[in-house]
């Protein structure tokens, strides 16, 4: 039997291309196409009075210029709205190009074309807009305030208000033996991959097709798109993505501005365009996250379990809405986490600022969600005098109760039902992991070095692998190679990889005889996208399906060439062979050439399937249910979510001058159910931790009250490097497996990110004796909350009332 | 900008990349990282801020990493420079840190890697037997979004054994 390659560390069949510095990513492509770039606002919110070409027609090297008067058609009219929801009362999306007003610094205004980037950056500098400056909307106070609107459709700059509730929160609330309130709030991040978005389009005018490159999550949605827009057949419209450096969920909105404008401008010139976003304009056009307001109230028992639990929601959505209200329906349905709730209660309001849209980054509102219910959970527990996990522990959904209905609609439309997951045992594992009932022991110990420590937890549950569905194409070539496809895109996930050794097994095939191809909607043309933890569990069954039908099909082919009954045939490293008598035998090479029957012999292999070699005179060549080829495609399209689960502990030692914040140990104890590959599901959480640690500790997004955003750089954009990561991410993994699905498959590429903050503000709490409310949180905002906490502005946490530890927690009196 | 509306004076010079001596015709402003890229087509020195921080465009010149987004193509002339394309050996095997990247996991999405091998490389021939602060403070000045960098860290360490074991970097391995 050959080794199953499901569950093991396979390298990478990626590596070798972008090792060797061959990988292709978008501005890797169309060397002689004219370059693109535009004239971004430079206000938060004004109106355009006019746009002043100036001497710009005389630069050489100058091919066009296009403002919102030139757009034809849909071209000009707004941007779709991706996703409608009911709860969504003024669902305003932007303009390729500005139209009268922009609504957020980064706009896209004028589009220049030359035949150089360099050259096209010239002519911007050349053009002159004017504007009237208008009131600017910036932060949530101020949105929600409504006194100056972002847009006139939306009053109470509200594009959206849902309520969603099980039982009746409040009455549960005044019913509880005890009751909290917590007001929260966390703020903007991005995702910042490290290469922008791009596009680069090639029309072919006597075909009248369009093939678009795009640094995408979802060529299939871009294509869609862009056909529509543009009132093009589908059939003559292909977008591929190529490499793409790092996604993160910021290239998934589409069509951007760019991508349209990049294909319009292909057509109307008859020439390739290509634009590549520089590092400003992708901070200031592309999307970012996070930032929400909450509002807390708990009502409780002695032992801290949840009688009632009510939650408001005001959500920064940015500009526009392109991308509907996902990231708050996450926020409000996901922030349950691991726990049963007596009566619950969410209520949201997405709320329009002038700043950049706001869509999903990694987690996709399941961050805040975590943070809200574990600041939550802390706050009980403090309030009680009662261990962190033992208050957890009283509120968590035993095993025996999976699946476990939420009774709430999910972000798909479809019921909120956990399938699998024990968080006992999850939690049993990270207390041993990081040592949580020795800690105490390690605090005095610090303590009397002078030095303070804090341990924090987080637990969540993550909905992964939402529909609706996702292909697979499997195709045995006559060469025995195999050549797999699904539509979804890839990031640097490692897809080829996995999706290679699922088909490896299921088919019976050596992993480098399988090549994967994803985002080429030229071989897979349905495909809803990469984004929410999805490729593994959708792709992955789609391809195992498929690779069950080849082999099938292959088993019945090679047992009608052999004379033997199918059930007694196996295939084992890429030969078809009789079960205990493996020397008689045929190479799926050899049955790929038989499943197509030939009249024309152009090589040795197709000789052998030629008219008068195979020639059964009793059956027609191929069967009325049988297709030519050894391939097959199939879809999975499940009923619903998966929901993988974690929980993470990390150790901080807080600086008592600096209030330095140092991590010491970030543990991971995580359930994505049946693993494909350690080795990538590891480095995925590895990857997500790193940016549950920016966001944190580091990374803000720094707009003043015009809309300026002032650190729209990595020079001041402050993402991790190595030295600002703990020395090991130690992980311990359960492994679940979903009943939903054949594979037994959860998704694991958003885990690492999305208990960030709420571990990091329980450990900074947990080290410095006063509660964290708003994260992230600098060295220099932990200093100002120890000045105010020593003032007594900020109450002292219940458990560091004991004189000692209240002295060791004020920073005039702490240990020198 | 450029001062007056005529075609930008251009300038003939050779560069010396991976050891091939290449003529390319560049503005005087050209970007170096733009030249590799699209002048002399090698794709593989990627661009990630244009502004010196997150190290993604770092060649080798004369032995020493540099951020090729910040020096301008005519101010390279008469160096040496190794791209990431030059790095292996000649029939595309694997220098070590290469080859230590690919068996760590140190990469996920491959934007950043050229950087890193870069600068690793030119590390390591300085330092060949590096403690892991050492290797930590080796890749501090680049950035990496995908892989939280504990694999890339451990990929120093890593290459520095193989490059123990087998001979200097850039020396074919099997």
């Amino acid at each position: 039997m050959t080794t199953r390659l499901f569950g093991s560390r396979v390298l990478r069949a990626e590596d070798r291309r972008l090792l060797l510095g061959g990988g292709q990513y978008l501005d890797d492509l169309g060397h002689d196409a004219y370059a693109a770039a535009f004239v971004r606002s430079p206000h938060g919110h004004a109106q355009v009075l006019s746009i002043d070409i100036g001497d710009a027609f005389d630069v050489d090297g100058l091919i066009a210029i296009y403002t919102h008067e030139d757009l034809p058609g849909a071209v000009g009219e707004r941007l779709p709205l991706l996703i409608p929801h009911p709860s969504i009362v003024a669902g305003l999306t932007g303009y390729a190009l500005a139209k009268e007003v922009v609504h957020h610094v980064g706009e896209p205004v004028v589009m220049v074309v030359a035949r150089d980037r360099y050259l096209a950056e010239d002519i911007c500098d050349r053009i002159t807009v004017q504007y009237e400056p208008l009131q600017t909307v910036v932060g949530i106070e101020t949105a929600r305030d409504g006194k100056y609107l972002v847009h006139p459709e939306a009053p109470g700059n509200i594009a959206a208000h849902l309520i969603q509730s099980v039982g009746d929160a409040d009455a549960a609330i005044d019913n509880s033996p005890h009751t909290l309130e917590l007001d929260l709030a966390i703020e903007r991040s991005a995702s910042t991959p490290l290469e922008g978005r791009g596009a680069y389009a090639r029309w072919n005018s006597s075909e009248g097709s369009l093939r678009l490159y795009s640094s995408t999550q979802n060529s299939a949605g871009v294509r869609a798109a862009v056909a529509s827009k543009l009132g093009l057949p589908l059939n003559k419209v292909h977008c591929i993505a190529p490499d793409v450096g790092g996604g993160f969920g910021v290239k998934l909105v589409h069509p951007s501005p760019e991508e349209l404008l990049v294909s319009w401008t292909a057509i109307t010139l008859d020439h390739e365009v290509k634009w590549t976003e520089d590092r400003r304009e992708h901070f200031v056009s592309s999307a970012h996250e996070r930032a929400q307001v909450q509002k807390v109230r708990v009502g409780f028992d002695d032992d801290g379990r949840l009688l009632g639990l009510a939650v408001q929601i005001w959500h920064d959505n940015g500009s526009y809405l392109p991308y509907g209200v996902i990231v708050p329906i996450i926020t409000s349905t996901q922030l349950l986490g691991p726990y049963k709730l007596g009566a619950y209660s969410v209520e949201f309001w997405s709320l329009y600022t002038n700043t950049v849209i706001v869509t999903p980054y990694r987690g996709a509102g399941r961050p805040q969600g975590v943070y809200l219910m574990e600041r939550t959970m802390d706050a009980i527990a403090d309030h009680l005098g009662k261990d962190r996990v033992d208050v957890r522990q009283a509120n968590f959904i035993r095993p025996e109760e999976m699946p476990y209905d939420r009774h709430m609609i999910f972000q798909d439309g479809r019921p909120l039902i956990y399938d699998s997951g024990d968080f006992p045992a999850s939690m049993a594992k990270l207390k041993a992991l990081v040592g949580w009932e020795d800690f105490e022991d390690y605090r005095e110990q610090a303590r009397s070095a002078g030095r303070r420590v804090g341990i924090g937890i987080g637990c969540y549950v993550e909905g992964t692998g939402v529909g609706p569905y996702e292909g697979g194409h499997v195709q045995v070539e006559s060469s025995g190679k195999v050549i797999v496809s699904t539509g979804l895109t890839s990031q640097g996930q490692g897809h080829q990889t996995v999706l290679a050794q699922i088909v490896a097994d299921e088919l019976g095939v050596p992993f480098d005889d399988v090549t994967v191809t994803t985002g080429d909607s030229r071989r897979m043309g349905y495909s809803v996208g990469t984004f929410g933890s999805r490729t593994a569990v959708m792709s992955g069954n789609a391809v195992a399906f498929a690779a069950q039908n080849v082999r099938k099909k292959a088993l019945r082919i090679a047992g009608d060439a052999l004379e033997i009954d199918p059930g007694d045939l196996e295939i084992e490293d890429g030969v078809v062979r009789v079960k205990g008598s493996p020397e008689v035998s045929m190479s799926l090479a050899t049955v790929s050439v038989l499943s197509n029957p030939l009249r024309y012999a152009f090589d040795d292999a197709s000789k052998a399937a030629t008219q008068f070699v195979v020639a059964d005179l009793s059956k027609p060549p191929v069967a009325d249910d049988d297709e030519p080829g050894l391939e097959s495609r199939d879809f999975y399209s499940p009923k619903q979510s998966t929901f993988a689960n974690g929980m993470h502990a990390v150790v901080v030692e807080t600086d008592p001058e600096t209030a330095e914040i140092k991590i010491l140990r970030y543990c991971v104890v995580h359930d994505c159910g049946s693993i494909i590959n350690p080795m990538i599901v590891e480095g995925q959480i590895h990857g997500g931790v790193a940016q549950g640690v920016g966001g944190a500790l580091y990374e803000r997004m720094a707009y003043d009250e015009f809309g300026q955003l002032l650190n729209a750089s990595f020079m001041d954009f402050l993402m991790p490097y190595a030295t600002e990561m703990p020395p090991e991410i130690e992980i311990d993994h359960l492994e679940t497996p979903s009943p939903l699905n054949p594979l037994g498959i959860k998704g694991a590429g958003e885990a690492g990110v999305i208990p960030g903050s709420a571990v990091f503000a329980s450990a900074i709490e947990d080290a410095e004796g006063f509660r964290i409310s708003s994260m992230p949180i600098s060295p220099s905002d932990l200093f100002h909350l120890r000045q105010r906490f020593a003032a007594g502005e900020i109450p002292p946490l219940r458990r560091r009332t004991a004189p000692d530890v209240v002295q060791f927690a004020t920073p005039k009196d702490s240990p020198s | 900008m450029t001062d007056a509306n005529e075609p930008e004076q251009v300038f003939d010079i050779t560069l010396s990349v991976n050891g091939v001596v290449r003529p390319v015709t560049v503005p005087a402003r050209r970007l170096l990282s733009d030249c590799l890229r699209h002048d002399l087509r090698l794709t593989g020195t990627h661009v990630g801020c244009e502004h010196g921080v997150c190290g993604a465009c770092t060649v080798i010149i004369d032995g020493e990493p540099m951020r090729s987004c910040l020096m301008f193509a005519v101010s390279a002339t008469d160096m040496e420079i190794t791209t990431v394309e030059g790095l292996a050996g000649s029939d595309d095997s694997y220098n070590p840190v290469q080859q230590a990247f690919a068996e760590c996991h140190a990469l996920q999405c491959g934007f950043c890697t050229p950087g890193f091998l870069t600068t690793i490389s030119a590390f390591l021939d300085r330092n060949p037997a590096p403690t892991r602060d050492e290797a930590l403070g080796a890749v501090s000045g680049n950035l990496c979004r995908c892989t939280g960098y504990q694999n890339i860290v451990a990929a120093v360490i890593r290459a520095a054994e193989i490059h123990a074991e087998s001979g200097p970097a850039g020396e074919v391995l099997p």
